[in-house]
């Protein structure tokens, strides 16, 4: 066991190590930061100058060894914008982000899963197929398009809700409910499709041929199998509440990473972009980890596949 | 005429035994030594229960696998590599059946279509040739012209399984190894596809390396029969004697295991499943669910030794007259 | 025989809406208590589906019309909590395939458990002693170990074996084991059927072997029905039935199949294939394949008559004992 989560960690650093190094190579192909920070009428001087101060001169493998030497000592660089620790400006929006993206997360979850399997159990009855349309709509319709919907509808129409910023709790309603629908809509396609599978298995047969009540089978025998592959899925959720909500922050205008990343593309403040997606990465990784972990935990199958039967 | 001869094949798999991913290595030994001999136009039975190798055995000779060590001579010539131009080039002479009619036919294709496949792959004859020779193995095999059109959905189990067999049939094969080719079939079209297997032999003169769980389907298709346990062939001699005289404990066990018609026999129960492959009792494998082994059957493998009636059997105490009482 | 323990009569079981696609079409059967029963027949026929059927085990999209009593008491139709109440502790059942008829996330212990709880109340230490004493009845060596293994990490056999222990945990009257050897090899089988036979000597528990195999039906049991697209053709004592088969396609089953003694001879084919749902034939639904099919064979469906001693056959022809259809010779194979 201690083996097996060493060469996960080893993995995770790879993973981590990789998607710094790509950040690094595409954003510097992706044009110079100093034109664009310094508008392009700027002296030359005042652009060389820009340029030594944040290392811009040196031959690109230094500057990728130097940053990637300054990451392991926890060191991401400075902001070109106002010169501030880019991980420092990172970490101070995340708590904004995770604070739409976890309530989300729980409406996925709790509205998401109980609507699959009710659509499993009931299935190709009026609530199945009225379940699985709503579900469509919801994952087929692009977030900023039902943000907008919202907006219009509960802002602008019936003035129940802010339409954006972040001054109060109301202002984290319409993001979190933008967010929340379409992921409830892809969890609960996923659990009916898992719980169906399930269902159809012999050992169901043979639990009622056994004398379980249908209400037992159902949350004893068919439930845990079941929640197998939705593992997956919340992993991959999960994976996303970092990184997940870059439209809708932009929409709502909600101080968070997303919005934070956007503005630093926009600026080519190479530092901060860096530092976000290292986080991202970082989160993803962790999340991965996690679903492997929960795997072993629910799937016997799983836990003992190496041990050789 | 011998036409395919295998000599000590091997093959090996490297397992995973411990947990993790540097957890300890094992080795599974699937087929561990196996020799045999197809002659032209007989067939060769191979049974033994699941895991036993037989059906490794059957891809090994063909060479659809490599094998680990041994060799084959295919017509008094060594087998080419696996995969090379010179493979290729014998491959229509010999063709496999699988078990699975369904799962060896592609769906979204009319049989007569795939039943021709085997002519364009090895480039041979023109297309209004090859759909000639297409209703003449159809009609060989009991399928109608007018199926020709059809998808494998539209048809039986047991016309897919003549579907399959047609397909083997169209480059002339001298050999068919037949991987449990009617183990999917219901008792009644079982029956159709043996005597189908009998009459082709009659006419075409095909030799068949038949594996099959089934020992009532072996005898009735088999001139030779080979048993195998764990890897190795434990006995092997002609079909019809082997099953009324069977020599070896677990030839004799898988004999009496079969539940039958007639008064009922007495039955050589044995006790526990095979052994994990993976980790093969020393000695004779068979020791820790033999009923007669001695001190000798657990330090000794024996090896196929030929007995006066001219079976081949590997088992230390197969001379001793009182264990033929004994069953 | 007395009164019956389970008796089947006029059973229909629909999938669609075509009566000529139905699964089961009035099949009627007895059981005696501590009898047992084989059931032969080939995929397609309704051997199992009549017994799913009978405990309510099959998808609510099936239609099932006729009666099927349990000591009188009406199954068909009746209310869940009834048939949860008759289902392991009055009918047991096993499956085919042991390894995926058990839940793969439960310890075997906990699955064991679930059924001694469920039918005798047992739990805690009681309900472990009685565990052990199970998997040592279906012949377990090292039980307590086993207690705490996953199904997949215990083999075709072992699984089985553990299906009769919970099968045996409700201490039922029927034991209805559907192809319970089929997935298994050769010499397991051999275990598994000896143990099933050692069971009902000790427990005098009535069974019926649901099987395609002949030879496993006429070495376990004492009365054989088979079956044929959904309605049974033929009924007797097992040596009778095999003996001299009244049925032309019970007799074309029997000239199918290889033997392992005597000499061998061609095999006699049935030519052709069971009808696909939705195509049966008006009348005897073997008369497309059977050597003796007469005109009225395609258009009435024969009634079952008795042909001899607890020997019934449904077939319009009088077939004399001895006569077989199956060694005629053949038209088309």
């Amino acid at each position: 066991m201690l083996l097996f989560a060493a060469s996960r960690l080893l993995r995770a650093a790879l993973t981590i190590l990789f998607v710094m190094t790509f950040a690094f190579v595409v954003l510097r192909l992706s044009g110079d930061p100093a034109l664009l920070i310094m508008s392009v009428d700027a002296p030359p001087e005042a652009i060389k100058a820009f340029r030594q101060a944040w290392g811009l001169d040196q031959p690109i493998w230094d500057q990728y060894l130097s940053y990637i030497a300054h990451a392991f000592t926890g060191d991401f660089g400075k902001s070109m914008r106002d010169g501030r620790p880019a991980m420092d400006l990172v970490m101070e929006r995340v708590p904004a982000t995770l604070a739409i993206t976890l309530p989300a997360l729980a409406l996925k979850i709790g509205l998401g899963i109980p609507a699959g399997i009710y659509a499993a159990l009931h299935r190709n009855s009026f609530a199945d197929r009225l379940t699985m349309a709503v579900s469509v709509a919801g994952f087929t319709m692009p977030s900023f398009v039902l943000a907008l919907l919202l907006v219009l509808v509960f802002a602008v129409n019936l003035g129940w809700l802010p339409a954006s910023g972040a001054d109060s709790p109301s202002h984290a309603i319409l993001p979190i409910i933008t967010l929340g629908a379409a992921g409830a809509a892809i969890m609960a396609r996923f659990t009916r499709s898992a719980m169906l599978e399930v269902l159809g298995q012999p050992y169901i047969r043979a639990a009622s041929a056994k004398g379980v009540e249908w209400r037992r089978v159902i949350s004893h025998h068919a439930l845990p199998n079941a929640a197998i592959p939705t593992v997956t899925i919340i992993g991959f959720m999960i994976g996303s509440l970092v990184a997940g909500a870059v439209v809708v922050e932009s929409v709502f205008a909600w101080p968070g990473v997303g919005r934070l990343l956007v503005s630093a593309v926009a600026n080519r403040d190479l530092a901060v972009v860096q530092a976000i997606l290292m986080v991202i990465a970082a989160w993803m990784v962790m999340a991965n980890f996690t679903v492997d972990i929960a795997y072993g935990w629910l799937d016997p199958r799983v836990r003992g596949a190496a041990a050789g039967h | 005429m011998t036409l395919l001869e295998a000599t000590d094949l091997r093959r090996h798999y490297k397992v995973r035994a411990g947990r993790g991913p540097f957890g300890a290595k094992a080795t599974l030994r699937a087929v561990d030594g196996v020799s045999l001999k197809i002659e032209a136009g007989r067939t060769l039975g191979l049974v033994g229960e699941s895991g036993c190798g037989k059906s490794t055995t059957g891809k090994l000779v063909l060479g659809l696998i490599a094998a680990t060590a041994g060799t084959v001579r295919y017509a008094g010539n060594d087998m080419p590599p696996t995969g090379s131009a010179a493979w290729r080039a014998l491959r229509p002479r010999m063709q496999m059946v699988y078990q699975d009619p369904l799962g060896a036919l592609d769906r979204r294709l009319p049989v007569g279509v795939q039943i021709m496949e085997p002519l364009a792959i090895h480039g041979q004859a023109s297309p209004a040739e090859r759909r000639e020779r297409a209703a003449e193995v159809m009609t060989a095999v009991g399928l109608q012209r007018h199926q020709f059109d059809r998808y494998p959905h539209e048809l039986s189990g047991g016309q897919r399984q003549r579907v399959v067999l047609a397909r083997a049939l169209m480059t002339e094969p001298d050999l068919l190894v037949c991987d449990e080719p009617i183990s999917a079939l219901d008792v009644s079209i079982q029956a159709q596809v043996v005597n189908l297997l009998l009459d082709l032999q009659d006419r075409l003169g095909i030799a068949y390396l038949f594996i099959s769980h089934d020992l009532r389907v072996v005898r009735q298709v088999s001139h030779e029969v080979a048993v195998m346990y764990l890897g190795r062939i434990v006995e092997q001699g002609e079909a019809e004697s082997l099953f009324a005289q069977p020599t070896h404990p677990y030839t004799r066990a898988l004999v009496s295991a079969i539940p039958v018609l007639g008064p009922r026999r007495e039955r050589l129960l044995l006790q526990g499943d095979p052994p994990n492959p993976v980790d093969v009792p020393s000695g004779c494998a068979f020791h820790t669910r033999c009923p007669f082994a001695v001190a000798t059957c657990r330090a000794e493998a024996p090896v196929l030794q030929p007995t006066a009636d001219g079976r081949q059997v590997a088992c230390h105490r197969a001379d001793e007259p009182a264990l033929q009482v004994a069953a | 025989m007395g009164v019956p323990l389970v008796e089947i009569a006029g059973l229909t079981v629909d999938f669609g809406n075509d009566w000529r696609s139905r699964a089961v079409d009035g099949v009627d059967l007895a059981i005696a208590p501590g009898e047992a029963l084989g059931v032969v027949g080939e995929s397609g026929s309704g051997k199992s589906v009549t017994w799913l059927a009978a405990l309510g085990l099959l998808p609510a999209r099936a239609r099932v019309g006729g009666s099927v009593r349990l000591e009188g008491q009406q199954l068909v139709g009746a209310p869940a909590r009834l048939l949860e109440s008759v289902r392991g502790k009055r009918i047991a059942m096993i499956f085919q395939d042991p390894s995926s008829c058990l839940n793969p996330v439960h310890r075997i212990g906990r699955q064991l458990g679930e059924a001694l709880k469920l039918h005798r109340g047992l739990s805690g230490a009681a309900g472990e002693a009685e565990t052990l004493r199970l998997l040592d009845q279906v012949g377990i060596a090292d039980a307590k170990r086993r207690l705490s293994d996953y199904p997949h990490q215990l083999s075709g056999g072992l699984n089985q074996r553990v299906m009769i222990a919970m099968a045996l945990a409700g201490q039922p009257d029927l034991l209805v084991a559907d192809e319970p050897t089929t997935a298994l090899d050769a010499t397991i089988q051999a275990q598994i059927l000896a143990l099933l036979a050692g069971i009902r000597r000790d427990t005098g528990m009535a069974l019926v072997l649901i099987s395609h195999d002949l030879g496993v039906v006429a070495e376990n049991v004492s009365r054989v029905a088979v079956m044929y697209a959904g309605r049974l053709v033929e009924e007797g004592l097992g040596q009778d039935l095999f003996d001299a088969p009244r049925h032309p396609y019970t007799q074309g089953l029997l000239a199918a199949l290889p033997t392992l003694t005597g000499p061998r001879r061609r095999l006699a084919a049935i030519p052709g294939t069971v009808p696909e749902p939705g195509k049966a034939p008006a009348g005897c639904s073997f008369a497309p394949r059977c050597p003796l099919a007469e005109p009225r064979c395609m258009s009435e469906p024969p009634a079952s008559r008795r042909v001899g001693l607890l020997h019934r056959a449904a077939c319009h022809l009088q077939i004399e004992p001895g006569f077989s259809a199956g060694a005629l010779p053949r038209a088309a194979e």
